[in-house]
């Protein structure tokens, strides 16, 4: 603080501490804070807020840990999530490698500006294009037929249909962390482990991914927090029997009307990323400050 | 070469034209999809080629409503983030090691949210003072994580700043503000104006957290995602389209301008 002032002056330095206050306590804290609030406290009619009725208690997060259906959706947005984090990195890491370790400089510079176009793009048009091509009607069924690989359409909307298009919808995430960490690696370390006799598999399992373990683990990461906290890839691409978490989450808001229940699903959410993050970080070994380069 | 390398080399081939087929091919389609006089976007059948759609999208009033709502929230967000991020740069790197690092994960948390929670969380602390959603909700919420994105551009700039140059300026009799509004922000300009260059794509892109604060407001993601439920047509593919061109046009440029300079650096 004094370092601020010292350099910056009272003035100054006093306008620069207010906007970061109004930052984190009025955009980042207090609306936490009162998402916990909301989601301890139970759905009442008006005339009841604040009359013996508006109790804190668990009951909201019970409900959830109770109500089948949205348990069993709830797991499911876990271990889909996890399984789109792990699709990514296996579409994502031969391109990464091959951009770190084999590309020229021109070669890297036109892939990974050829990679950002569709992600110049909104991430609502990136599913409308998977809309598109997965139609019951659509163009990679016609495309099938064509070739006599499948005999009657497929309905790709639903669960095959989320993961491709959020797979899709993430790659750069788990592309550029992965990408920087092999980068790092200095070649002669591969030339080393072959000389010695690796084969490339082990290279790759010995060398370059515990390398590139940082990386790896942000790029995980990222995918999931994404994955988890995603609405529109769900609700273009899935079908009725695969409906997401923040689905339900959207239901209770602008649906349901007990905003209460919403909040506290939106909680379990919450401290359910935190915790994939923070352990995930832990095990890997990577801090905070490598996450966001 | 060996078999096993040859077998390798195929399948490494193989590997590329996928990815890049995968990358490619459904904006491909999207596009190609504008032409066609089908009502659905698609290219199979092709019914035939017509430019219709493009009339579609221009007299769509509703979709020009919506881009404006999406310009006039970016605009705000871009004063609001970049003063903030700045500000948080420059404290942040005025703090030492064992606050800084502490700091540091608190800035960088709302990175780590799902923007669902991000939107919930702006709402119910917002009706609690008796503002409903719309456009205000979208910029507070949009701000409150674009902001990590402008103080860690900031941040990255700050590195390579030189603090003679401070000293010098001070001891050459300026203020402590001239200092910063002479010296440090020209530094800065670079960052900033990159800075505010992402806040406007990440505002307009956003959806997640955009529709739990919309209120009765409709941004152009929200509108998109609207027409797939209450009737989508190419119309919405001439759209995407027009982006797609822009941003091919505009990354096509940016490497021209690298290779320039890089040649220029080559020969200097």
């Amino acid at each position: 603080m004094s370092e601020l002032y010292r350099r910056f002056g009272g003035g100054l330095g006093t306008v620069f501490l207010a906007l970061v206050g109004v930052w984190l306590a009025g955009m980042v804290l207090a609306p936490n804070v009162m998402m916990i609030d909301y989601a301890l406290r139970p759905n009442l009619p008006p005339s009841q807020i604040g009359g013996p009725n508006d109790v804190y208690s668990l009951d909201n997060i019970l409900y959830l840990a109770n109500e089948g259906v949205h348990r069993a959706i709830f797991f499911k947005t876990v271990w889909a999530s996890a399984l789109v984090a792990f699709v990514t990195f296996l579409v994502c890491y031969p391109m990464a490698f091959w951009l770190a370790q084999h590309a020229t400089v021109n070669q890297t510079a036109v892939v990974l500006l050829a990679l950002t176009i569709p992600f110049w793009i909104n991430e609502v048009l990136r599913t409308l294009a998977w809309y598109i091509l997965l139609a019951f009607r659509g163009p990679l069924n016609a495309f099938l037929l064509s070739l006599g690989i499948i005999d009657e359409p497929v309905r790709w909307y639903g669960d095959g249909g989320v993961l491709a298009g959020m797979t899709y919808a993430y790659i750069l995430f788990m592309l550029f962390p992965i990408y920087n960490a092999i980068e790092s690696l200095d070649k002669s370390q591969i030339e080393a482990a072959r000389d010695l006799g690796a084969s490339t598999w082990r290279i790759h399992w010995r060398v370059v991914i515990p390398h590139a373990k940082a990386g790896i683990a942000t790029g995980c990461v990222f995918t999931f927090m994404l994955a988890a906290g995603s609405y529109v890839a769900p609700a273009l691409l899935g079908a009725p029997g695969s409906r997401w978490f923040t689905e339900i989450i959207y239901n209770w808001f602008f649906e349901g009307g007990d905003w209460n229940r919403g909040a506290a699903y939106a909680l379990v959410l919450l401290v359910l990323c935190l915790a994939v993050v923070l352990v995930t970080l832990r095990i890997a070994r990577v801090s905070l400050t490598e996450v966001a380069k | 070469m060996s078999a096993a390398d040859r077998i390798a080399r195929a399948l490494f081939g193989f590997y590329m034209v996928a990815f890049f087929l995968y990358l490619f091919a459904p904006l491909a389609i999207m596009g190609i999809a504008t032409f066609n006089t089908t009502r659905f976007p698609t290219v199979t059948p092709w019914r035939g080629t017509t430019l219709q759609w493009f009339d579609a999208l221009w007299s769509d009033g509703g979709m020009w409503q919506s881009l404006w709502t999406s310009f006039f929230v970016a605009f705000f967000v871009v004063i609001t983030v970049l003063p903030i991020g700045t500000a948080a740069a420059l404290v942040l790197t005025s703090l030492h090691a064992r606050a800084r690092s502490f700091m540091y994960a608190v800035m960088v948390s709302p990175l780590l949210t799902p923007g669902v929670v991000i939107g919930i969380a702006t709402l119910v602390l917002w009706r609690q003072l008796g503002v409903g959603g719309g456009v205000f909700l979208i910029v507070v919420a949009q701000a409150s994580f674009i902001i990590c994105y402008v103080m860690l551009m900031i941040t990255a700039r700050l590195q390579r700043f030189d603090p003679t140059q401070e000293e010098a300026a001070l001891g050459l009799g300026a203020s402590k503000f001239m200092v910063f509004r002479r010296v440090l922000l020209p530094f800065l300009k670079p960052a900033l104006i990159a800075a505010g260059f992402l806040a406007v794509l990440q505002s307009i892109e956003n959806y997640n957290t955009t529709l739990f604060v919309r209120g009765f407001d409709t941004p152009l993601t929200v509108y998109i995602a609207t027409k797939v439920r209450t009737g989508l047509t190419p119309a919405v593919n001439a759209l995407a389209l027009i982006m797609i061109a822009i941003t091919v046009f505009g990354a096509i440029a940016y490497e021209i301008a690298r290779r320039r300079g890089a040649a220029r650096m080559a020969t200097d």
